[in-house]
């Protein structure tokens, strides 16, 4: 049991941070369907320079960078030429999944050159249940709690958050109050990239320390379904994360608690509660208006404001 | 007009000149063999070994070959890069994943010069296709009496890839293996419904070790059981291939793949004009299969003890299988006196007495 719930806020923080990364996404207007792509590169950049240099944080840092900047790939055609976003976001994860391949073809099956190992709490760590499940994590996990908590101040109590959100709402009015909506949304797009790499390089420091082709095996999906979920909110998509972290962590321990379900019907779940979700979203948007941003996935052009 | 009647022509002759060029002109009887794999080589596993055979065999025989990596299941790319193989003259193609077993009939139907040789598979015929595998429960056996040997808490944990009989029957040689050694062990298993994703089988061998195992063994191709059983001070026996570079500390041995002496066969037969296809499940006699060598902790006389098992399989005086096997449920399942036969042994469903888990 307390293995679950350890493993649950492992799963959870994973998902979370390419979660959250697409939420600021989304809320600027921009809808990256990237995400699994983007946690290949972040996976197998994390792990390729670990190897290198032998260095976990190194390997993190490059990690996210290199993620953020393969993401504006995405904001290059999307926000700047206006591209369908569905589309970009698609070949994002395809050229993603398949240039991490290509990349890390000689890092397949080799021990990691670093990783980054649970921090040590001292006496916090030691004590029972709590201990174990939140003090003997990987730094990630509370990478990704200080992450939420920054994004859900900045959305809320920051003039950058509001026109953020503004971008994703009405690009028009966010430009007529002197922001420039490319700039924002370039910005958000690099964030989302930059989360997703910090989660796969999570996989790959952390949480299994190798890499090799489909190591992300469709999580970056789950991220996405995951915003959903969290109708674009900081603290529910937390919450989703911990149902959904918990879910992959009982994907294979149901069965050593004796309990006989096929692990393949646990897979489905994350979607099929997203799918749920939706179902009360848009049963509920028929009275009050969505919780999705407005003008997300529209393309803004200055000329036809 | 007349002059894109010109262009035209020349771009047709350009494309038969090309075509002709590409064309399998390769009289001479040379023996070229392409293996397609499943995977990417890498360091170890599946794929790594099955390029280790590509290699001996390569040495041994001296003929030329090529191999094309991680061609995926069910799709016309199988059959792609085969003809493209074929056409540069390449007349043995090996085919590593149980999913291209169709697309090898039908080719070689279409292709009865050329000898098919497919892995994992159980379709085959008697002239230029023939499918091979490994009696991989007979190291899997020795690999469980170094396993129970080695438990302290009598409780090993297997990570387990799908509900088939191949892995059925592995978990249960394990089992046998284990109780050979040290009656009172029993065996959980968890299945993963994956062939590789770290993170899912790292946790499985994670919910195992919560659960008291100080043994992991498992069926995928990787690393991620071996690393939780590191970090957990517990021990490991992979498959595949020797990982102990993976966890040097947990590492115990493995039951290994060694395919070099079927690919010299499969190629030396394509040169004499031998092959014929037909259905090879080696032994550890043939020496397809084998165990890694053990970890150096383990006390001499386990070692000795699984030496002298090894030495009766080969010589045919002890079989993995042979009764009496209590089944999980309490049933019979070999009587004393029998030996399994092979059919049986392939279409293996259930589990032996000592394993916890079901079988799906």
């Amino acid at each position: 049991m307390i293995g679950l719930l350890s493993a649950t806020v492992s799963f959870g923080a994973l998902l979370y941070l390419a979660a959250l990364g697409e939420l600021i996404t989304e809320k600027s207007g921009i809808l990256n369907l990237g995400v699994e792509g983007m946690m290949a590169i972040g996976a197998v950049t994390g792990f390729m320079v670990a190897l290198e240099t032998n260095n976990p944080w190194i390997a993190f840092l490059a990690a996210i960078v290199a993620t953020a900047v393969f993401a504006l790939l995405h904001g290059l055609f999307t926000v700047v030429l206006g591209a369908e976003q569905v589309v970009s976001g698609l070949s994002l994860t395809i050229l993603g999944v398949g240039l991490a391949a290509f990349l890390g073809k000689g890092a397949v099956g080799r021990p990691p050159g670093a990783v980054l190992a649970p921090v040590d709490w001292g006496p916090l760590s030691d004590i029972p249940w709590v201990g174990t499940i939140f003090f003997s994590q990987s730094p990630v996990v509370y990478f990704a709690v200080l992450a939420g908590i920054a994004v859900s101040l900045l959305l809320t109590h920051t003039s950058v958050g509001l026109a953020l959100r503004g971008a994703g709402e009405s690009a028009s009015t966010v430009d007529a109050a002197g922001y420039s909506v490319t700039a924002i949304r370039l910005a958000a797009v690099a964030f989302g990239g930059a989360m997703a790499g910090a989660s796969g390089a999570y996989l790959t420091l952390s949480l299994t320390p190798q890499w090799a082709e489909g190591l992300t095996a469709g999580r970056g999906w789950i991220a996405v379904a995951l915003v959903i979920f969290g109708a674009w909110r900081p603290g529910r998509a937390a919450v989703g994360a911990i149902l959904f972290g918990g879910l992959l962590a009982l994907k294979t321990r149901l069965q050593t608690f004796g309990v006989d379900l096929s692990p393949i019907l646990l897979s489905m779940l994350p979607y099929l509660l997203t799918i749920a979700v939706l179902i009360v979203i848009s049963i509920r948007a028929r009275n009050r208006p969505s919780a999705a941003p407005a003008a997300l996935g529209q393309a803004y052009r200055r000329e036809e404001r | 007009m007349r002059r894109r009647l010109f262009s035209l022509l020349a771009v047709v002759l350009a494309f038969g000149a090309i075509a002709s060029a590409c064309g399998s002109d390769d009289s001479s009887n040379e023996v070229k063999a392409a293996f397609i794999y499943v995977g990417p080589p890498g360091d170890a596993g599946w794929t790594w070994a099955h390029d280790q055979g590509r290699v001996a065999a390569a040495e041994a025989t001296g003929v030329e070959t090529a191999f094309v990596e991680s061609v995926p299941e069910g799709t016309a790319d199988f059959a792609n890069h085969a003809r493209d193989f074929i056409d540069q003259g390449f007349n043995v193609i090996v085919g590593t994943s149980f999913g291209y077993m169709d697309d090898m009939l039908a080719l070689a139907e279409e292709y009865p010069d050329v000898v098919f040789e497919h892995v994992s598979g159980y379709k085959n015929n008697d002239t230029n296709f023939g499918n091979s595998f490994g009696r991989m429960y007979e190291p899997r056996y020795l690999s469980g009496m170094v396993a129970g040997a080695m438990t302290e808490s009598n409780l090993l944990g297997y990570v387990a890839a799908f509900p088939i009989p191949e892995v059925i029957r592995g978990i249960n040689a394990f089992t046998l293996g284990a109780q050979a050694t040290n009656p009172d062990v029993l065996v959980e298993v968890v299945w993963t419904s994956t062939w590789f994703d770290p993170a899912v089988e790292g946790d499985s061998a994670q919910a195992l070790l919560d659960k008291g195992a100080d043994v992991i063994a498992m069926h995928q191709d990787s690393t991620a059981a071996g690393e939780k059983a590191e970090a957990a001070g517990a021990r490991w026996v992979s498959y595949n291939s020797d990982m102990s570079a993976f966890a040097p500390t947990a590492f115990l041995t493995a039951p290994v793949w060694n395919w070099g002496p079927r690919y010299i066969d499969t190629i030396t037969q394509a040169q004499e004009g031998t092959y014929t296809g037909g259905s090879y499940w080696g032994s550890m006699a043939d020496g397809i299969v084998d165990l890694a060598p053990i970890a150096s902790d383990v006390p001499g006389d386990v070692v000795a003890e699984v030496a002298d098992a090894k030495q009766a399989i080969i010589d045919g005086e002890l079989h993995v299988f042979a009764g009496p096997i209590t089944a999980q449920d309490g049933s019979v399942m070999v009587a004393a006196g029998e030996t399994m036969d092979d059919g049986s042994m392939l279409g293996m469903g259930a589990f032996v007495e000592g394993v916890i888990g079901s079988t799906g």
